[in-house]
């Protein structure tokens, strides 16, 4: 039985265990829409809403779901709720929907909501479910949000589409390109990396001024 | 059907729009697998193998069922990806046992693999008829494994490099990979 | 392992898929409680429920997405064919010009073109729309000119992936869009700016993306050169229903 209590089960994946900067899922939409705040935004929206709707369905219905067919059902579903975000998103916000493009339709196989539904939606009441997945979302749209305003605003000195350094700023392109992709998470990982580290040093000169 | 010449896009998919590292398809085997040549070159090959499977199958799909209910596409994509990776599975777990075990568990991880699903309905897009969508498969394939041997041997000379602490692990792939995709847009322009 | 499922449908085999995923070297099969029927019988009622629920969703957002796709068509055909009162869609088939397709045909299928007429159902400009390759990705073009003179009466992007900064300035670098609308002639010749010899087909190309500035320019040359020998053979009558500039919701 799990020991966790729900403020932990929704706080633990917005940072601690980010799906995209710690455990490394999810990371084809978190690259390929994050050129601008606008386009990981809206990806951010239509993932949270195929995650919670997948995780709060699954884990009403567990008991239906045989073990053997488990990862057939939580895939069907999730291609279910990804149809239905990619239809409501085309009629309601069709600008949004071309950007995104072939994207939406890879959210099915994005590791990071199956990897829910198997590791906890499956063992966990609707309620700590709706929790888990809201939090996981929410670390996923803050990854996301921060590569898109990293790249948008280097890439283009705009943020949201509103121009923040005037006319005379010159855009470092590469950021909104592909390759920007890749370096803007590589160097968010590394200063990551150089905070656990420093943050392990001071724990440790704590510990050895204590002893 | 589509106005583009198969040249175009077999050379587009491999090596202008490079699935891995212009269009950020394939990343999973792309971190994990990418530490061995070897490696990444038999798992880029059974990728073009998949990927022609499925640009097969997507282009029947297309053309013959989903005419009805095109919005039963993601699901019955996914539903056949997930039986031709098992089908794979099978083959390569009775042809080369030791090859089997060497992909280990990113065989069957081929089924939420990016760029499996990603090719069938770039395709779809498109309007890619069937020859067009076999060799988009073969370009994007090619592409894939291009890229996996690629970063495999850079990986491999740096362990041998005094690389700082920190930056060991995923960072530095990513950074590679970028320094990898921006050599790439040099191809840009080429067609 | 279970060899039975060989023979069951494909829904069966992801069984085996997951179970290598995610139980790794475990080979030895859980204890045998559920009954196959019953894990089929589960798959066939969540893709049943699965798809009804698209289904009805489907019959609500269907429209909505139909009825913005023809807009932006709508929108797109009268920029480029300034003037025009209403247009009619032409297809293909056969290599000639018919305003219906055959029975059953898919109509994604047929190439088309959209003649405008005005107010008197005279052709006044036809347009046309064509995807090549630019420099980055495939450029999708409309573009609309007078069959009898060949000239350019207006052209649009309508998809582009060119490098943001320098290809993209082919929609937004008005002196360039501007002029496929002062009626150049076709076909046209892309010159650097300031090495034109000032002949009627001349278009200036962007400086610093004359590969995307040249793509666009050749897709409407292409395009031109497919479709001449049919318009050539001329254009039908106006059909009974028209679409008209008014009509628009």
């Amino acid at each position: 039985m799990r020991t966790t209590s729900p403020t932990q089960d929704f706080v633990r994946g917005i940072w601690k265990e980010n799906p995209v900067l710690v455990q490394m899922l999810g990371l084809c939409p978190a690259l390929a829409v994050t050129n601008s705040v606008a386009n990981a935004l809206a990806m951010s929206g239509a993932t949270f809403f195929v995650m919670s709707c997948s995780s709060v369905l699954i884990s009403t219905c567990k008991r239906f779901i045989p073990h053997e067919v488990r990862i057939s059902a939580y895939i069907l579903v999730i291609a279910t709720f990804v149809t239905l975000a990619d239809m409501l998103l085309q009629a309601y916000a069709p600008a949004q929907h071309k950007e995104l493009g072939a994207f939406i339709a890879l959210i099915v196989v994005n590791c990071m909501i199956l990897g829910r539904q198997e590791t906890f939606s499956s063992k966990n009441n609707p309620f700590r479910s709706l929790l888990d997945a809201v939090g996981t979302g929410i670390g996923f749209t803050i990854a996301l949000v921060m590569m898109g305003g990293f790249r948008e605003i280097l890439g283009t000195g705009s943020f949201l589409g509103v121009s923040l350094f005037g006319p005379n700023f010159e855009p470092w392109v590469i950021m909104v390109l592909p390759a920007g992709g890749f370096l803007t998470l590589g160097f968010i990982l590394l200063a990551m990396g150089v905070i656990e580290q420093r943050k392990k040093a001071k724990a440790e000169t704590v510990t050895e001024g204590l002893s | 059907m589509s106005d583009q010449s198969l040249f175009s896009i077999f050379f587009s998919a491999m090596v202008v729009n490079n699935f891995t590292l212009a269009m950020f398809l394939g990343l999973c085997p792309f971190m994990g697998v990418s530490a061995r040549v070897e490696t990444g070159l038999r798992m880029g090959l059974a990728n073009i193998f998949v990927l022609v499977l499925t640009a097969i199958s997507a282009w029947f799909l297309n053309t013959y069922i989903l005419e009805q209910a095109p919005y039963l596409r993601i699901i019955s994509f996914i539903i056949v990806i997930a039986s031709l990776v098992q089908i794979v599975e099978m083959a390569v777990k009775k042809l080369s046992p030791v090859l089997f075990r060497q992909l280990g568990i990113f065989l069957p991880l081929m089924t939420t693999n990016c760029a499996i699903l990603g090719l069938a309905i770039f395709q779809t897009n498109r309007g890619y008829g069937f020859l067009q969508g076999v060799t988009f498969a073969v370009g994007a394939g090619l592409g894939l494994t291009l890229a996996l041997v690629l970063m495999a041997s850079i990986r491999e000379s740096v362990e041998f490099s005094d690389v700082p602490g920190i930056a060991k692990g995923t960072g530095l792939v990513l950074i590679i990979a970028g320094t990898l995709s921006m050599a790439f847009m040099g191809f840009a322009g080429l067609l | 392992m279970n060899q039975e499922n060989n023979n069951q449908d494909r829904i069966d085999v992801d069984i085996k898929v997951e179970n290598s995923e995610t139980d790794g070297t475990q080979d030895a099969p859980a204890p045998q409680e559920v009954s196959t029927f019953r894990l089929v019988a589960t798959l066939a009622i969540a893709g049943v429920l699965a798809g009804l629920l698209i289904v009805l969703v489907n019959l609500h957002t269907k429209p909505i997405i139909d009825k913005y796709k023809a807009e932006q068509l709508q929108l797109a055909v009268y920029e480029v064919l300034p003037g025009v009162e209403q247009y009619d869609t032409y297809y293909l088939v056969n290599d000639e010009l018919s305003a219906s397709l055959p029975d059953g045909a898919k109509e994604s299928e047929f190439k088309r073109v959209y003649v405008g007429r005005d107010g008197n159902g005279d052709v006044s400009g036809v347009a046309i729309s064509r995807g090549e390759s630019g420099f980055q990705d495939v450029i999708m073009v409309i573009f609309g000119f007078d069959p009898f003179t060949g000239k350019l009466s207006g052209m649009k992007i309508l998809d582009s992936k060119e490098t943001p900064g320098l290809g993209d300035k082919i929609f937004k670098d008005m002196n360039f869009v501007d002029q496929f609308f002062a009626g150049p002639e076709t076909p046209m010749v892309g010159v650097k700016i300031g090495a034109g010899k000032g002949q009627p087909n001349e278009i200036d190309m962007i400086t610093g993306a004359t590969i995307s500035s040249k793509a666009v320019i050749q897709i409407i040359n292409n395009a031109l050169a497919e479709w001449k020998p049919i318009l050539d053979k001329g254009i039908p009558q106006a059909p009974a229903k028209a679409v008209s500039a008014e009509e628009t919701p």
